[in-house]
C-alpha cells in the first residue's frame, strides 16, 4: 500500500506537486476561516497564530514522542481548539473591528512568544522530522482536504450551522430567537482554530522546517484573502479562492520580480470587479439543475 | 533616567499617533481599517529621503514635499480601489486594501532594493540638550514640535473650516450628509489627502529618527498605529493622539526595564487588556444597537 502510493506521488512532477500540496494546506485553513468569518460573521485577523500553534505542537509531538500521524494531527487540532476557545472566551464579547484587532494583536502576541521560547529554539526555528505515517504527504494532505470539506459541508446544514448562520445575519435577532450567541461563537472559533491547527501540523511537515517569523499578519491576511476572494461562506467558494490565491504566486513566478506587485493589483482587480468574491452569490444546485436542463435558463444565478 | 524615557516614547509615541489619526479619520467616515495606510508612511519616508540626497533641500521642505506627493496618492488610491466598493461588504474593501498595501511594498521593494537607506549625514543638526539629568536631542525636539504643530493644524480644519464641519457632519451620518448637500465624495477624498499627508510627515520623521528607511517598515508601525487607534477608540481624534502617545510610552518602557525582545508585543497586550475592559476603546463612544 505504502509502496503504491509512493510510486503514484512520484510519478508527479515534483514541482507540481508542491503547488499541489500547498494548495491543500491552503484550503484547510482558509475553510477553518471560513467557518469563523463566513460562517459566523466574527472577522478574525490571527488566523496563522493557531496555525502557528498547530504547526508548533505537532512538530513538538513527533520530535518527543513516538505517536502516529493521524493521532499526532487529532490531538494537535484539539490542543489549538481549546487554546481558542480560552482566547475566545474574553474576546469574543467585542463586535466588528474591535475584535478583528485583538485577534491580530493575539496574534503578534503568539509570534513574540513563540520567537522568545526556548523548546522551540527562539528565532532559529525548528527542524521538523518526517511524519509518522506510510503514507507519503501529499496525500495524506488531500485525504484532509477532502476531510474538511465534508466536516464544513456538514456543519453548514446542521442546526449548528444554522445559529452561526443566525448570528452572523443578526446577532441581536438570534439571541431574542433563543440561540446562545456567545456558547456558538466560542465553538465556532473553536472549529475554525482545530482546523487551523490540523493545517499548521500538515504544514510543519510538509516543508519539514517552521520558523515563528513564517506565521505573521501577512499570512493571516493571505488565508482571510482567500476566503473573501471565493465568496464568504461559500465551500466551493473558498476552495477555488485558496486554489487561485495559493497557487497564483507560482504562476507568476515568470514575471519574476513583478509578481508579489501583480499579486497586489490583482487582489484590487478582483475585489473592485467581483465584490462579493468570485463565487459569492452562485448557487451551485440550480447550476448544476440547469446545466442537466431541469430549469429555464436565466433564473438560476441569483445575486 | 524616567524624564529621558519620557522623552523617547513621547518622541515615538507622537510618530505613532501621526499615523494612527489617518486610520481613525478613514475609518471614522467610510468605516473601512485602510491597510495601505502603513506603506503610505512607508512611501512618504522614501520621498523625504529622495528630496534630502538628491535635491539637498532642508528636512522641512523633505516633510512638506513628502506630504504632497502623499496627499495625492492617498486620493487616487482612494478613487481607484475603495470608490467602487463602498456599496459592497465592508470586507472587500479591506481585502482591496490589503491588495494595495502588497503592491506598495512591493513597488518599493523593487524601486529601492531591499536594504535599509539612510539619510546623508548632515540632513538635521543633531545636538543634545540637557535638561535635569536627560539628553533630550534636537531631533526629539524636531519630532515632537511637527507632530504638535500638525496635530493642532488638524483639530483647527476639522473643528473650525468648512469642509472640517463636512466631514463631522459625514462621520455622524453619512446618507443624511449626502442628502443634506454635502459633496461626500468631496469630502472622503479630503479625508484621504488629510490622513496621508499626516502619515507621510511621520514617515520622514520616523526616517530621520532611526536613519532607516526600508520598503518593509510600514508593516509594523501600521498595524501599532492601528492599534493605537482602536485603543484610543477608533473614530476618535483625540483618541488617536493619546493612543498613540501611550503605546509610544509604555514601548519604551517595556524596553527599558529589559523586555526589548518582546517590544512589538507591549503594544498588543496593552490593547488586548483595555479592550477586555473598555470595548470601544478609551475615548470611544458606547454604541448602543437598536434592533
Amino acid at each position: 500500500m505504502g509502496n503504491f502510493l509512493q510510486s503514484l506521488v512520484a510519478s508527479i512532477d515534483p514541482y507540481m506537486m508542491q503547488i499541489l500540496v500547498n494548495v491543500g494546506i491552503a484550503i484547510v485553513l482558509a475553510l477553518g476561516l471560513n467557518v469563523i468569518v463566513g460562517l459566523t460573521g466574527q472577522l478574525s485577523l490571527g488566523h496563522a497564530a493557531f496555525m502557528s500553534i498547530g504547526a508548533f505542537t505537532s512538530a513538538m509531538i513527533t520530535i518527543k514522542t513516538g505517536l502516529p500521524f493521524s493521532v499526532n494531527l487529532m490531538v494537535t487540532g484539539v490542543v489549538t481548539a481549546v487554546v481558542a476557545a480560552i482566547i475566545g472566551f474574553p474576546i469574543l464579547r467585542l463586535t466588528g473591528d474591535y475584535l478583528a484587532i485583538c485577534t491580530l494583536g493575539f496574534a503578534e502576541i503568539v509570534k513574540v512568544f513563540f520567537l522568545n521560547f526556548e523548546p522551540t529554539n527562539k528565532a532559529l526555528g525548528l527542524t521538523v522530522p518526517n511524519a509518522k505515517t506510510v503514507i507519503p504527504m501529499p496525500i495524506y494532505v488531500w485525504v484532509v482536504v477532502v476531510l474538511a470539506i465534508i466536516l464544513v459541508t456538514f456543519v453548514q446544514s446542521s442546526r449548528f450551522g444554522r445559529a452561526l448562520k443566525a448570528i452572523r445575519e443578526d446577532e441581536i435577532a438570534a439571541e431574542a430567537m433563543g440561540i446562545n450567541t456567545a456558547k456558538y461563537k466560542i465553538q465556532a472559533f473553536a472549529l475554525g482554530s482545530f482546523m487551523a491547527g490540523i493545517g499548521g501540523g500538515l504544514y510543519a511537515h510538509f516543508l519539514s522546517y517552521i520558523n515563528p517569523s513564517d506565521f505573521g499578519f501577512l499570512k493571516s491576511v493571505d488565508i482571510l484573502s482567500m476566503v473573501v476572494l471565493g465568496g464568504l461562506g461559500s465551500v466551493p467558494g473558498t476552495v477555488i479562492g485558496s486554489a487561485v490565491l495559493a497557487s497564483a504566486p507560482e504562476f507568476l513566478r515568470f514575471m519574476s520580480q513583478y509578481r508579489m506587485l501583480v499579486y497586489g493589483a490583482l487582489l484590487v482587480f478582483l475585489m473592485v470587479f467581483r465584490p462579493n468574491g468570485l463565487l459569492g452569490g452562485v448557487n451551485f444546485t440550480e447550476l448544476l439543475l440547469r446545466a442537466i436542463g431541469r430549469k429555464p435558463a436565466g433564473k438560476g444565478i441569483k445575486q | 533616567m524616567f524624564l529621558q524615557q519620557l522623552v523617547n516614547g513621547v518622541a515615538l509615541g507622537s510618530v505613532y499617533a501621526l499615523i494612527a489619526l489617518g486610520y481613525t479619520m478613514v475609518y471614522g467616515i467610510i468605516t473601512l481599517i485602510n491597510f495601505a495606510h502603513g506603506e503610505i508612511f512607508m512611501v512618504g519616508a522614501f520621498i523625504g529621503l529622495l528630496l534630502v540626497s538628491y535635491f539637498k533641500v532642508n528636512v522641512f521642505v523633505a516633510i512638506i514635499g513628502a506630504m504632497i506627493f502623499c496627499m495625492i496618492m492617498g486620493v487616487v488610491i482612494e478613487l481607484v480601489a475603495y470608490r467602487a466598493l463602498r456599496k459592497s461588504s465592508r470586507l472587500s474593501a479591506l481585502i482591496s486594501a490589503i491588495g494595495v498595501s502588497i503592491f506598495l511594498s512591493s513597488l518599493a521593494l523593487m524601486v529601492f532594493g531591499a536594504d535599509a537607506k539612510g539619510f546623508p549625514d548632515g540632513a538635521f543638526p543633531v545636538r543634545q540638550i540637557h535638561v535635569g539629568d536627560a539628553d533630550i536631542s534636537t531631533l526629539q525636539m524636531l519630532i515632537i514640535g511637527v507632530s504638535a504643530v500638525l496635530m493642532l493644524g488638524l483639530e483647527f480644519i476639522v473643528q473650525k473650516t468648512k469642509i472640517g464641519k463636512a466631514m463631522r457632519a459625514t462621520s455622524e451620518d453619512y446618507n443624511t450628509s449626502a442628502l443634506m448637500g454635502i459633496n461626500v465624495n468631496r469630502v472622503i477624498s479630503f479625508t484621504f489627502a488629510l490622513g496621508s499627508a499626516l502619515a507621510a510627515a511621520g514617515g520622514v520623521l520616523v526616517g530621520v529618527l532611526f536613519n532607516a528607511v526600508s520598503f518593509n517598515m510600514g508593516l509594523m508601525a501600521g498595524l501599532k498605529a492601528f492599534a493605537a487607534a482602536v485603543l484610543g477608540g477608533i473614530g476618535s481624534i483625540p483618541g488617536a493622539m493619546l493612543g498613540g502617545l501611550l503605546l509610544g510610552v509604555s514601548e519604551v518602557f517595556g524596553v527599558a526595564i529589559g523586555y526589548s525582545s518582546y517590544r512589538d508585543a507591549i503594544a498588543f497586550t496593552i490593547l488586548v487588556l483595555v479592550l477586555l475592559v473598555k470595548p470601544t476603546g478609551l475615548l470611544g463612544q458606547k454604541i448602543t444597537k437598536k434592533v
